[in-house]
C-alpha cells in the first residue's frame, strides 16, 4: 500500500511538470496583453508599453518560463498581475468559500441521492424509480442560473427565508456561514443528486441480481440488511467514484453559482484573471487544480480498499 | 391531508432553523454602512498608474484635489482656499485650506501637492500638456504652493480641477515620490473616507470609513466640489455580486443599498418597484463612438471615415444598445452635447445625413473593397451590440466587413497593434467614454492628432487640428478658447477622426431610504445619507 502510494505520489510530478508547460505556453499564445488591461481604456500605447516592461512581458518566451519556472520550483506561484498579490495568498483566500460550498453541496447530495438511488432500485420500475429517472433528466437538464434564479426569487425574495448573496466566514459564526450557503448548495446540488442518484440506482440495481443477494434473502435477512450491507456495500465503488469526480469539480470552480450568488471563490478567481490576462494567476490556480484532481482521484482508488476487500495495491 | 400534517411541523422547523441562522447577521448590523454595487472590480489602488474607472472612484474616496469640477462643468476650488494668477498669468500662487490632514494624522503641505502633480504630470495627458508649460514649481511656505509657467496657458485650472482619469488626487510626498511607473504600496488621502487596507479583499469587497477629521466646504455639493460630507459610518464595495440579475435581486431584498451601473434591462423592474428608485446623478451621461485606425487602408482616406460617419445614423446604435427611450439622446457634438465647450460646428455630415449620401461618398472615395475589420466584444453588455449595428450600416454603404468576435481584454490588447489589419491589426472598434473625458479639447484623446505619436489608438494625423489645438492650449480667454473649439469641432468632422454615435445616460438604482443624491458624473459616495 505505501508503494503504491508513493508511487503514485511520485506520479503526480510529471502530470504537474506538463500542466505547468502546457499553461504557461497556451497563456502566451492566445491574444490578449495583461498590460493593456492594467493600464486603462485611456492609457496610450506609451504607457502600455512601459507596464509590459515593468511586468517583464518584452522578454523572450523562454526566458519568462524559465523565471517562472525557477519560483515554481521554490513554491513561489509569482504575484498577480492584477491585485498585486502572491497568487498562494489569492488561492488561500479563495480557498474556504469553494471548499464550503463543496462540501455542503456534496453532503446534501450524498444524503438525498444513495438513499433515493438504492430506494428506487429496490422499486425498481415503480412510481419512485419513475419520478427519480423523471427528476435526474430535469436536474441534468435545468441550467444551473436558471435554477439559482428560480430559487432566489422563491426562497430568498418571496418567502424571505435566506439570503440573495454574499458569504460569510466560517470564522464569523458556523450559523452565519451556513445561513448563507445553503441556498448555493441546494442549487448546486441538484445536478449532483440527479447524477449519483442515477449511479447509485444502475449500481445497486445490478448487484440486487446477484446471486449472494438471493442467498442473503433465502436465508431471512431483512429488506433493509439486504438492501444495506450486501446491495449497497457491492455497489459502491462505481458510487464512490462519482462522488470523487464531483467532489474535484466542486472544487475546480462553479463559476455560475459563484457569480449569482456572489461568493468570491476559486471559480471566479480563475475567471476574472483569464478575462484580465492575468498570466501569474491562471498559471497557478490551473497547477492547483490539477493537484486537487490527482489527489481526490487517489483518495477514490484508496477508497476502494475500504469498499472492497478484494482490491489491494 | 396526512402528509400535509405530517409536513407541517418539518417546515415549521425549517422556518425556525433558517430564522436562527439568520440572527448573526441581524445583530451585527449596528453602524451605518452603505452597501454599494460597483460597476466593476476594483484591483488597481493607485489612481494615478491606470486610467481605470474603478480606480478612479476609489481615489474620490480617499484622495481631496486641489479643484473639482461642478455639475455644470465650471471649475471650483476644493483644497484651496484661494489663488492669484500674475497679469502674464506666468506666475500661479495657490494657498491651501486650514486643516487639512492626512489619514495618517500628518498636515496637507505644499510639498505633498507638488510631489503629487509631478507625479501625475508623468501619467495623465492633460497633466502631461501642462507640465509642457511648466518651469518650475516652489512652496514659500508650507500652506502654498506656486506654480511658475514658461508661456501662459488657458487651462491651469481645467487640468488640475481634472474631473476623471487620471485625476490629479493629492497624497503625502513620501507616496507621491513612488516611481509614476510603479504601483503605490500604501494608500493614505486626505478625503472623505479612509482605505480599511486590511479589509481588502479583491474581488470580494473594499471598505471605506468615514475620516473623522475630514473639514468639509461649506458650499453644497456639486460634481466633484463643494462640502464633502460623510453621513454613514463605512461604505462597502461589493466587488463579487456581478450578475446583474442577482444584484436587482439583493437589491430588492435590501442586501445592498445602491446598484452603480443598472442594466438597461432592468431599468423599467426598478422603476416599477416602489421600494427602490432611480436617482438623478449625471447631467451628461457617456457618449458612444467608433475610432477608425488611421494607419492603413481604408481608413487613411478621409473620403472614406467621411463615409462612415454619414452612414453612421446614431439613432440605430442608441436604440440598439440602450434602447429606454427615456435614457439616450442623439447628439452631434464630439466635445458633449451642453457641456462648456460642446458643439455642433461640422456636424451636419452626420446629423443630416443618409445612407444615399454615404453611398456617394464612399463611390467618390475610390475605396477598393478591403474588408472592414469590426472588432466586437462579446463580454461587454454595454457596447456589445453596437459592433453589429455598426456591420449592418457599413454594408449598407457599401463597405465589406469583418466583424471579428472577441473578448474585452482581447480587443484593448489588439487596439494596441499598429500593424496592418490583415497581420492581426484592426480598422474599427467601438466604445464609451464618460462625457468628463472627451468635453473638453485638450483631455478628449481623439484630439490628438501627432500621427503616431498620439496618446491614444487610430493615430489620426493632421497638422492643422494639431495647429488648432495648440493654439487652445494658450488661449486664456474664454470667447477665444470657446471660437477654437469650435474650430477644432469643424476640423474633426472633416477629416474624420471618428464617428460619434450618441449619449446615454447610465442608470443607478438604490433603495429608497437613501437620500443625498446629488449631480456627480461619476460614482460618488459623499453626502448620502440612510435612513
Amino acid at each position: 500500500m505505501l508503494a503504491f502510494l508513493a508511487r503514485r505520489l511520485l506520479a503526480t510530478i510529471p502530470v504537474l511538470l506538463i500542466v505547468a508547460v502546457l499553461v504557461f505556453l497556451m497563456l502566451r499564445l492566445t491574444p490578449g496583453d495583461p498590460a493593456a488591461v492594467l493600464a486603462g481604456d485611456a492609457a496610450s500605447p506609451d504607457q502600455i508599453a512601459q507596464i509590459r516592461t515593468t511586468l517583464g512581458l518584452d522578454r523572450s518566451i523562454p526566458e519568462q518560463f524559465f523565471i517562472w519556472f525557477g519560483h515554481l520550483l521554490t513554491g513561489d506561484l509569482g504575484q498577480s498581475y492584477y491585485y498585486k498579490t502572491e497568487v498562494t495568498t489569492l488561492i488561500a483566500q479563495r480557498l474556504e468559500p469553494t471548499l464550503s460550498l463543496a462540501v455542503i453541496t456534496i453532503t446534501i447530495a450524498v444524503l438525498v441521492a444513495v438513499p433515493l438511488g438504492v430506494l428506487a432500485a429496490w422499486r425498481f420500475g415503480g412510481w419512485l424509480d419513475r419520478a427519480l429517472m423523471a427528476f435526474s433528466v430535469l436536474g441534468f437538464s435545468v441550467p444551473v442560473f436558471v435554477l439559482a434564479y428560480v430559487l432566489i426569487w422563491l426562497v430568498s425574495l418571496k418567502l424571505g427565508w435566506l439570503p440573495v448573496q454574499g458569504y460569510k466566514r466560517f470564522a464569523d459564526g458556523p450559523g452565519t456561514w451556513l445561513y448563507h450557503l445553503v441556498l448555493p448548495a441546494l442549487t448546486l446540488s441538484v445536478i449532483y443528486v440527479a447524477l449519483i442518484a442515477r449511479v447509485t440506482r444502475a449500481s445497486v440495481l445490478e448487484t440486487l441480481g446477484e446471486d449472494y443477494i438471493r442467498t442473503a434473502r433465502a436465508k431471512g435477512l431483512p429488506e433493509n440488511k439486504v438492501l444495506l450491507r450486501h446491495a449497497l456495500a457491492n455497489a459502491a465503488v462505481p458510487i464512490a467514484t462519482v462522488i470523487g469526480i464531483g467532489i474535484a469539480l466542486l472544487i475546480g470552480g462553479v463559476v455560475v453559482t459563484e457569480s449569482v450568488y456572489a461568493i468570491p471563490g476559486l471559480g471566479r478567481l480563475t475567471v476574472d484573471a483569464v478575462l484580465a490576462r492575468d498570466f501569474p494567476t491562471i498559471q497557478g490556480v490551473i497547477l492547483f487544480f490539477s493537484f486537487v484532481y490527482v489527489l481526490v482521484n487517489l483518495l477514490v482508488d484508496l477508497s476502494y480498499v475500504f469498499f472492497d476487500p478484494r482490491i489491494r495495491y | 391531508m396526512n402528509l400535509t400534517r405530517r409536513l407541517l411541523p418539518t417546515a415549521a422547523l425549517t422556518a425556525a432553523a433558517l430564522a436562527a441562522l439568520s440572527l448573526a447577521p441581524a445583530a451585527l448590523a449596528q453602524e451605518k454602512v452603505l452597501r454599494v454595487v460597483p460597476h466593476s472590480n476594483l484591483a488597481v489602488l493607485d489612481p494615478i498608474w491606470t486610467t481605470a474607472y474603478m480606480s478612479r472612484n476609489h481615489g474620490y474616496m480617499i484622495y481631496d484635489t486641489l479643484f473639482g469640477t461642478d455639475e455644470n462643468g465650471k471649475v471650483k476650488p476644493q483644497m484651496v482656499e484661494s489663488w492669484s494668477e500674475t497679469p502674464d498669468k506666468r506666475l500661479w500662487t495657490f494657498k491651501l485650506r486650514k486643516g487639512l490632514e492626512f489619514h495618517d494624522g500628518k498636515p496637507v503641505t505644499g510639498e505633498d501637492v507638488i510631489a503629487s502633480l509631478q507625479r501625475w504630470g508623468k501619467r495623465d495627458a492633460m497633466g502631461s500638456a501642462l507640465m509642457q508649460f511648466v518651469q518650475r514649481m516652489d512652496t514659500p511656505a508650507p500652506d502654498t504652493f506656486r506654480i511658475f509657467l514658461s508661456e501662459a496657458n488657458g487651462f491651469m485650472l481645467e487640468a488640475l480641477g481634472k474631473p476623471s482619469s487620471n485625476v490629479p488626487f493629492i497624497m503625502p510626498k513620501r507616496i507621491a515620490d513612488t516611481d509614476p511607473f510603479k504601483q503605490i504600496e500604501e494608500h493614505i488621502g486626505s478625503g472623505p473616507y479612509v482605505f480599511k487596507r486590511e479589509e481588502f479583499k479583491p474581488g470580494d469587497k473594499a471598505v471605506y470609513t468615514k475620516f473623522a477629521k475630514y473639514v468639509p466646504r461649506s458650499e453644497p455639493p456639486s460634481g466633484s466640489t463643494g462640502g464633502k460630507r460623510v453621513y454613514v459610518d463605512r461604505v462597502e464595495w461589493n466587488l463579487a455580486l456581478r450578475d446583474a440579475q442577482a444584484q436587482v435581486s439583493a437589491l430588492q431584498k435590501g442586501e445592498v443599498d445602491v446598484i452603480e451601473a443598472l442594466p438597461f434591462d432592468h431599468y423599467e423592474t426598478v422603476k416599477r418597484d416602489g421600494s427602490l428608485q432611480i436617482p438623478k446623478y449625471s447631467n451628461y451621461g457617456l457618449q458612444y463612438m467608433a475610432r477608425f485606425n488611421h494607419l492603413h487602408k481604408p481608413f487613411d482616406n478621409p473620403k472614406v471615415r467621411q463615409a462612415v460617419i454619414a452612414a453612421f445614423n446614431q439613432e440605430a446604435f442608441l436604440r440598439a444598445q440602450v434602447g429606454v427611450k427615456d435614457l439616450y439622446k442623439a447628439c452631434g457634438s464630439m466635445f458633449i452635447c451642453g457641456s462648456p465647450y460642446g458643439s455642433l460646428a461640422g456636424s451636419d455630415l452626420q446629423m443630416k445625413s443618409n445612407m444615399k449620401k454615404a453611398q456617394d461618398l464612399l463611390k467618390a472615395s475610390g475605396y477598393d473593397g478591403t474588408p472592414i475589420v469590426v472588432m466586437k466584444p462579446t463580454d461587454l453588455a454595454s457596447i456589445q451590440k453596437l459592433p453589429d449595428v455598426a456591420a449592418q450600416l457599413l454594408r449598407q454603404a457599401g463597405f465589406k466587413v469583418d466583424l471579428q468576435a472577441m473578448d474585452w481584454q482581447t480587443l484593448v490588447g489588439r487596439r494596441a497593434k499598429k500593424d496592418a489589419p490583415e497581420k492581426g491589426g484592426w480598422h474599427m472598434f467601438l466604445t464609451a467614454w464618460q462625457a468628463f473625458d472627451v468635453w473638453s479639447p485638450i483631455a478628449n484623446p481623439t484630439t490628438d492628432t501627432r500621427g503616431e505619436k498620439s496618446t491614444w489608438f487610430g493615430w489620426a494625423t493632421d497638422d492643422k487640428l494639431a495647429q488648432v489645438r495648440n493654439e487652445f492650449m494658450r488661449a486664456t480667454d474664454d470667447a477665444q478658447k470657446k471660437k477654437l473649439a469650435d474650430q477644432m469641432h469643424a476640423r474633426m468632422f472633416e477629416i474624420g477622426t471618428h464617428a460619434t454615435l450618441g449619449e446615454y445616460s447610465q442608470p443607478m438604482a438604490a433603495r429608497k431610504n437613501i437620500s443625498g443624491f446629488f449631480i456627480t458624473n461619476g460614482n460618488i459616495y459623499w453626502n448620502l445619507k440612510k435612513d
